[in-house]
């Protein structure tokens, strides 16, 4: 163990990486020799008692891009999460007369001077020739952004009404609409933040299904070997060579109609779990087969401890990195699934929203042309896997020992 | 080397019989079946239709029996007859449907894995010979995009752009005038121009895997010591390079087709939908909202039993180039 920790200590210290610290280096250049060496001592007996995951969460914190994408991440989650408060309006509210409106404008001068960040009032009118909606903004007066206004009422996770919303326009102002409205007038912006919540719950919560079902039946399938193992793996060879699109349409095509949204809900994360399980079972598999080889496997062995109790007991944190960057690497497949599903009609169901299903609405090419702001629900979609993956990414470099 | 084949194709039977009896029962889930949603169309279409009627029909159409005996029947027609049943949606035997449309889909789809090689090999040797540089960020950039961005998205968005910048609707797979026209080399030349789009899409998405995998399987290859050996004894970079350290490196990339495969197919049926390309997809989108078992199942099953052809093709020609899974493989 002591030759594990200790290589990346010298090559921290002795070659050109970049140190866990980027002032250490600044430091060190100001001292003498002596001094470098009593600080390099004390930096490298932090190393030496530091924890594994103190060392992991160290060389994830270097890793620059990893540690802005958690951070997106949570404030994508905290959106999600108090959706109420920063969407403007629900998502189900429309405004008549502003059906496929472009984003509003946000203007911060009115006839010339300076003034507090407005909008203008859209006034609709049709194109004689084309007979499409052209939109004119009404300059004649400014409505100003309020924030932390009194908006519609909601009830935040169904619980407790309020009415308070982080910006609006108040109620006699025209609505601000900052990605625009779709055909039935609704606001965009309010519904792609609503729809997240859906969207990004799909993927914690199928990820969290197959990872039970993942490390359960990888782990008997690692653990016990021989003829279980062998049939284990042949039935995960078969789903995995099950391709996903057909699978899962076949599957959620099986979904009845009139489910509600929340049935409807389950059923896809489940099924996005259905097939998603076999890589993480595949991991816990491999790991375990090399796991249970070491001598304190057979320690516990000797010492009476049950399998169920060796394998998660003593086994299993012995991966647990391995395992959360799986995890983190497969939760945009199933956000994707969703979306990919939701897009066919197969996924889930108007009234209620997610990304899968605004995109649904904008499946058209005539929307690519004329409506194009229909389409910012995409960049979060995205943006969310990106971000994902950056975050895995950067894992997966914390949690490798032999890595630099 | 020939007992592996042999051991790997035996294999082979059970799995098809387990890819069967999951395509079959998924299709199987849901609550009633085409015929009682093709009796009640009947009625509601001003049909006077008898119990005893509709009861005759369920016969006449196998539905009276429990699943288990609809499988084994199913089955049976497969391994016997090549009969993969009755579609009831188009009235003719579900081998006749795929038949028209299975073409279009293996073309893409092979012509899209071979895409995707030839973009993804040299850049990801590249990116490996030249760590950190511009096209080293720019591939993985545009890796990164090509993984996150849905596929039927990246299809939308270039088939308007292709049509506003080049005037050339890029959906379907014939254009209008070429629809009923018999074949002549002007109508393969425009079918052509019409499969490059979805190529490119499908190509993209799994370019930026294979870019990941061969790059970071250099990178570990090129620090070996053999390497330095063979630059210190003066061999030329070229020469060392595609001698050694890219042929082991993409060995992964080949044995990585299992589950290329899946995800190309997966693509191909989505993106086809998008561009109403006549191929599997739309037609499976169709049948599984209709319900149609046997024509959604075979197609599952079809897909499936392709992937894992594939994926033998490519444990073969990893057994043949690389005698340590072939020994590996003889003595287990």
């Amino acid at each position: 163990m002591s030759t594990q920790i200790s290589k990346p200590a010298e090559q921290r210290l002795g070659n050109d990486s970049p140190p866990a610290n980027s002032t250490l280096v600044d430091e060190l250049e100001d001292l003498s020799i002596g001094a470098i060496e009593e600080r390099l001592e004390a930096v490298s007996e932090r190393f030496y008692y530091a924890s594994q995951w103190q060392l992991i969460l160290w060389r994830f914190q270097r890793h620059r891009l990893a540690v802005l994408s958690l951070i997106l991440l949570v404030i994508l989650y905290l959106l999600a999460a108090f959706a109420e408060f920063f969407s403007p309006y629900l998502a189900t509210s429309r405004f008549t007369g502003l059906q496929m409106a472009p984003p509003t404008r946000i203007h911060i001068f009115h006839e010339g001077k300076l003034h507090r960040p407005f909008i203008y009032a859209p006034q609709r009118s049709l194109d004689p020739e084309t007979f499409r909606y052209i939109f004119v903004e009404d300059t004649s007066t400014p409505y100003p952004i309020l924030f932390f206004t009194q908006g519609e009422e909601y009830k935040l996770w169904g619980l407790w009404s309020a009415n308070l919303r982080l910006f609006g326009t108040g109620p006699d102002a025209p609505p601000i609409m900052l990605f625009g409205s779709d055909p039935l007038g609704r606001d965009i912006f309010s519904r792609t933040i609503y729809g997240a919540r859906i969207s990004l719950t799909i993927g914690l919560l199928g990820v969290a299904i197959s990872f039970v079902i993942g490390v359960i039946i990888g782990g008997i399938s690692g653990y016990f070997g021989g003829t279980i193992d062998e049939v284990i793996q042949r039935l995960i060879d078969v789903i995995i060579s099950i391709p996903l699109i057909p699978f899962w349409m076949a599957l959620s095509a099986a979904l009845p109609r009139n489910w509600t949204t929340v049935q409807t809900f389950f059923a896809i994360t489940l099924i996005l779990a259905a097939v998603n399980w076999t890589g993480l079972a595949r991991v816990v598999r491999g790991k375990l087969l090399a796991l249970r080889e070491e001598d304190y496997a057979l320690a516990a062995q000797v010492a009476g401890a049950s399998k169920p109790r060796i394998i998660f007991r003593h086994l299993l944190p012995g991966f647990t990195s391995h395992l959360i960057v799986s995890i983190t690497l497969s939760i945009p497949v199933a956000i994707l699934g969703e979306t990919a599903l939701s897009f066919l009609g197969l996924g889930i169901q108007a009234p209620a929203v997610s990304w899968g299903v605004l995109l649904q609405d904008a499946q058209d090419l005539m929307v690519v042309a004329q409506q194009p702001w229909r389409l910012i629900p995409a960049i979060f979609v995205i943006g969310a896997v990106l971000l994902f993956n950056f975050v895995g990414d950067g894992l997966r470099d914390a949690a490798d020992p032999y890595s630099t | 080397m020939l007992v592996y084949i042999i051991r790997r194709l035996i294999m082979l039977i059970p799995i098809l019989f387990l890819v069967s009896f999951i395509a079959f029962f998924v299709i199987e889930l849901p609550p009633g079946d085409w015929m009682t949603t093709y009796v009640s169309q009947l009625r509601a279409s001003g049909i006077e239709l008898s119990e005893q009627e509709a009861q005759r029909l369920s016969e006449l159409y196998g539905f009276d029996q429990p699943m288990y005996a609809r499988y084994l029947k199913w089955v049976q027609g497969i391994v016997l007859r090549g009969d993969f049943g009755w579609s009831f949606q188009w009235g003719k035997p579900v081998s006749e449907v795929i038949a028209e449309r299975l073409p279009v889909t293996l073309a893409i789809s092979l012509m899209a894995l071979i895409f995707s090689w030839l973009i993804a090999i040299p850049i990801g040797i590249y990116s490996a010979t030249h760590q950190y540089s511009f096209v080293d960020y720019l591939a993985t950039f545009i890796g990164f995009i090509g993984l996150a961005t849905p596929g039927f998205l990246l299809a939308l968005i270039l088939a308007w752009a292709v049509y506003e910048f080049f005037g050339f609707s890029a959906l379907g797979l014939h254009s209008r005038e070429y629809l009923d026209a018999p074949w002549s080399v002007a109508k393969v030349l425009d079918m052509l121009k019409h499969m490059i789009l979805p190529l490119v899409i499908i190509g993209m998405s799994s370019a930026g895997s294979i870019i990941r995998v061969l790059r970071a399987n250099l990178l570990d290859e090129l620090k070996k010591q053999y390497v330095i050996t063979a630059r210190c004894k003066g061999m030329s970079e070229i020469q060392l390079l595609f001698k050694y350290p890219v042929r082991l490196a993409l060995n992964p990339v080949f044995s990585t087709i299992g589950w290329l495969l899946p995800a190309i197919f997966a693509g191909e049926v989505l993106i086809s939908i998008v561009l109403s390309v006549p191929s599997i997809g739309p037609l499976l989108l169709r049948s599984t909202l209709a319900q149609d078992t046997y024509l959604t199942g075979s197609i599952v099953l079809i897909l499936s039993a392709l992937t894992i052809f594939g994926t033998l093709l490519s444990d073969i020609y990893l057994a043949w180039a690389d005698p340590r899974i072939r020994y590996g493989g003889l003595s287990r």
